[in-house]
């Protein structure tokens, strides 16, 4: 099994350092759609789009598709950044 | 890493004998089946084959797939019990947590919550899917590096010793535990109802389809039911609305249609002078704006996305994974996979609620179909009462239980009684499953944490597994009966259960992968504190009449003791002094996918 440790300790601060950028920009995200959208719901209802009163509709589908493109994004940049720094498993 | 090795191997093994290679296939030709199984029923139907038949072979045949699959997938290797042999591919894993994840709570009651609360109980829809964004960004890769059997396993490695260990199956004995006691409360309602047996009875029958799924091949079977298990119930979920929105509105996608539902529902309020719209955004009863409502929203969606990130049958699942990739991914899919029924309950409740005030609110109550009085029959679920004696049905005199909506929509809306007995299908697989996963996280945290690793470490495999089972079915005992005597809702035993998690393990699990200063007398004063204080609140408000504070209620115990658990962790950690080198140089090592796990000098496997 390859050494996780062949990662230069520079390298490793690096690696560490994008990841934890790629998580804090997720998170600010999850923030905004968890409770930025839906704490506005009732300012936002005055807006209608296809009968959906759209403070409703964030909190009922709106940020549900967010939560699963965040998902999908953080599997995709994360991967890469292991490939870029040669740390992804064989 | 012994175990993985076992894990390769099992891989190799399992492809030869071509049932990892056929997934597709065979899940496939499964889910066909139970579609044709529904048609041949439905034809049945139509030739006047009774109801109490019809919903019979749903409960029982689906019961035995399940039952068959957990038999084949029987085990005796350790790895393949606690962990499934680590070899399930991402997109099954994302089914198997799927339904791992819906529940009673999920599949019967969320769709009746909005139904009844409207707008402000959209906080369990928000709550119950944000909350794998955390997993993703926050745990399951790092918790998939380290690779061993349960959540405590972490703890303790992390926070050297025993004492870090107890306190975390403490926490996840206490949440699960009372998950548990939900689902057997919805497992008890279904069988109830479908079987026409006494509620009591009907819980101890559920039990043996748990049992039967769970015991012989542990995790492996769990996850190989799982998987068919999330096939039946979303089927079983997705089927009715979209029926509904095609007669209704003539497309057969109701999370688009629905919008006109919500018109028609607002239209139909201010003719019956209902004063809290549906739509409307943290209404009291008497419909204005309430900051007691707007503060209990934000603090449960709070609390059940961070217990998300902390109840422990949800993260062993993505220990489950061949790789660290893979447990990324899988938490991509199993997003995925629970979004497609949490998007979908939304227009669920619209419809539902839509049918009851144009063609239940205003009849004559002599002539309410029959099953208002099938379900009246079930505890006391449906109440009619003609207060004004006039014999028209007025919507204060029609009380239902927020718990049976989803389960008699299809009643309510005339669709056939085959859609019914799908529905009961589709509920009691959501029950099961979750039982099963929540039971498994439970016996293996006291036959691996307390029995293997502090009292008796020489225990050959055969003596665990032994232990294991026999744990298994004394937890099912206990919390089938503990929910015989209907101990509250079963959203509110579910949201309670998130909040003891989140309040007891975020903490320590978050900041020991992201926080490397963090030391064990840190940890285990923070989920003694944060635990201590959620639980106290809990407690007293619920048995003790103890006022709320700031008027959270107690569903949201954890937006207390999180804090708390947090800062605690951080005074305490900094207060004593750093982890050892050994300590630091195994963290970095979780945090890159590549390479071994360091020693940290306790005894691993």
């Amino acid at each position: 099994m390859a050494d996780g440790n062949q990662l230069s300790p520079e390298k490793r601060v690096e690696y560490w350092q994008r990841t934890s950028k790629l998580m804090w920009t997720i998170l600010v995200l999850w923030f905004v759609f968890s409770f930025g959208f839906p704490l506005f719901a009732e300012q936002l209802n005055a807006i209608k789009i296809a009968g959906f009163p759209l403070g409703f509709y964030m909190a009922a589908q709106g940020s549900l598709i967010a939560f699963v493109v965040l998902c999908v994004w953080n599997a995709r940049a994360q991967n890469k950044l292991d490939r870029e720094f040669g740390v992804a498993e064989d | 890493m012994a175990d993985m090795n076992n894990g390769d191997s099992a891989v190799k093994e399992q492809v030869a004998s071509g049932f990892l290679g056929n997934l597709g296939k065979i899940y496939g030709g499964y889910a066909g089946g139970f579609i044709g199984f529904v048609l041949v029923l439905a034809v049945l139907e139509q030739m006047g084959v009774s109801n109490a038949i019809l919903g019979y072979c749903f409960v029982f045949l689906t019961i035995g797939v399940y039952a068959y699959i957990g038999i084949l997938s029987r085990t005796a290797d350790l790895s393949e019990y606690y962990v499934a042999g680590r070899v399930v591919p991402p997109l099954y894993n994302g089914m198997a947590t799927g339904a791992d994840w819906m529940s009673a709570a999920s599949f019967i009651s969320m769709a009746g919550g909005l139904y009844l609360g409207g707008f402000n109980n959209l906080g369990y829809v928000l709550g119950w899917t944000g909350g794998y964004v955390l997993v993703a960004i926050l745990l399951a890769p790092y918790l998939r590096k380290f690779g061993q059997f349960t959540v405590p396993d972490f703890l303790g490695t992390r926070y050297e010793g025993h004492a870090a260990r107890i306190c975390g199956v403490v926490v996840l004995f206490c949440a699960s535990f009372t998950y548990i006691v939900a689902q057997c409360f919805g497992i008890g309602i279904i069988t109830s109802r479908f079987l026409g047996i006494e509620f009591e009875i009907a819980i101890f029958v559920g039990l043996l389809g748990i049992l039967v799924c769970s015991m012989l091949g542990g995790m492996r079977a769990v996850t190989w039911t799982q998987v068919a298990q999330y096939i039946i119930l979303i089927i079983a979920y997705l089927v009715p609305v979209v029926w509904l929105s095609t007669t209704r509105y003539g497309i057969p996608i109701p999370e688009l249609t629905y919008g006109q539902a919500l018109n028609d529902i607002a239209q139909l309020e201010a003719k019956l002078g209902v004063v809290k719209a549906h739509a409307g955004a943290f209404l009291d009863a008497t419909g204005k704006f309430s900051w007691t409502e707007f503060n209990n929203f934000w603090a449960l969606v709070l609390c059940l996305m961070v217990g998300t990130a902390s109840l422990p049958h949800i993260l062993m699942r993505y220990f489950t994974t061949p790789n660290v990739r893979d447990a990324r991914e899988s938490v991509a899919w199993s997003i995925f996979f629970i979004f497609l029924l949490y998007f979908t309950a939304p227009a669920y409740a619209a419809f539902a609620k839509l049918e009851v005030y144009q063609n239940v609110i205003g009849q004559p109550i002599a002539s309410l179909p029959a099953w208002v009085q099938n379900w009246a029959q079930v505890g006391g679920m449906l109440t009619i009462k003609d207060a004004n004696a006039d014999g028209i049905l007025q919507l204060a005199e029609f009380g239902i239980n927020q718990d049976i909506i989803v389960l008699a929509m299809p009643e309510i809306a005339g669709l056939p009684y085959v859609i019914s007995g799908l529905v009961a299908a589709g509920g009691l697989a959501a029950a099961l499953s979750t039982a099963d996963g929540l039971l498994l996280a439970i016996a293996n945290a006291l036959s691996h944490d307390i029995y293997f690793k502090m009292i008796d470490p020489k225990a050959n495999a055969v003596r665990r597994l032994t232990v294991a089972r026999a744990l298994l079915v004394i937890v099912a005992l206990i919390a089938a009966a503990v929910a015989g005597t209907r101990p509250s809702g079963i959203i509110q035993m579910v949201a309670w259960a998130f909040s003891l998690a989140a309040a007891g393990l975020f903490a320590p699990l978050v900041l020991g992968i992201w926080w490397k200063r963090t030391t064990k007398a840190g940890a285990v004063a923070g989920m003694i504190c944060g635990f201590g204080l959620c639980l106290y609140y809990l407690i007293m408000t619920q048995y003790f009449a103890m006022p709320l504070w700031f008027g959270i209620r107690n569903i949201s115990c954890a937006l207390f003791g999180m804090p708390v658990a947090f800062i605690v962790t951080f005074v305490v950690s900094l207060m004593t002094p750093a982890p050892s080198q050994q300590m630091q140089e195994f963290v970095d090592s979780i945090r890159v996918p590549r390479g071994a796990v360091a020693e940290t000098g306790s005894i691993r496997e």
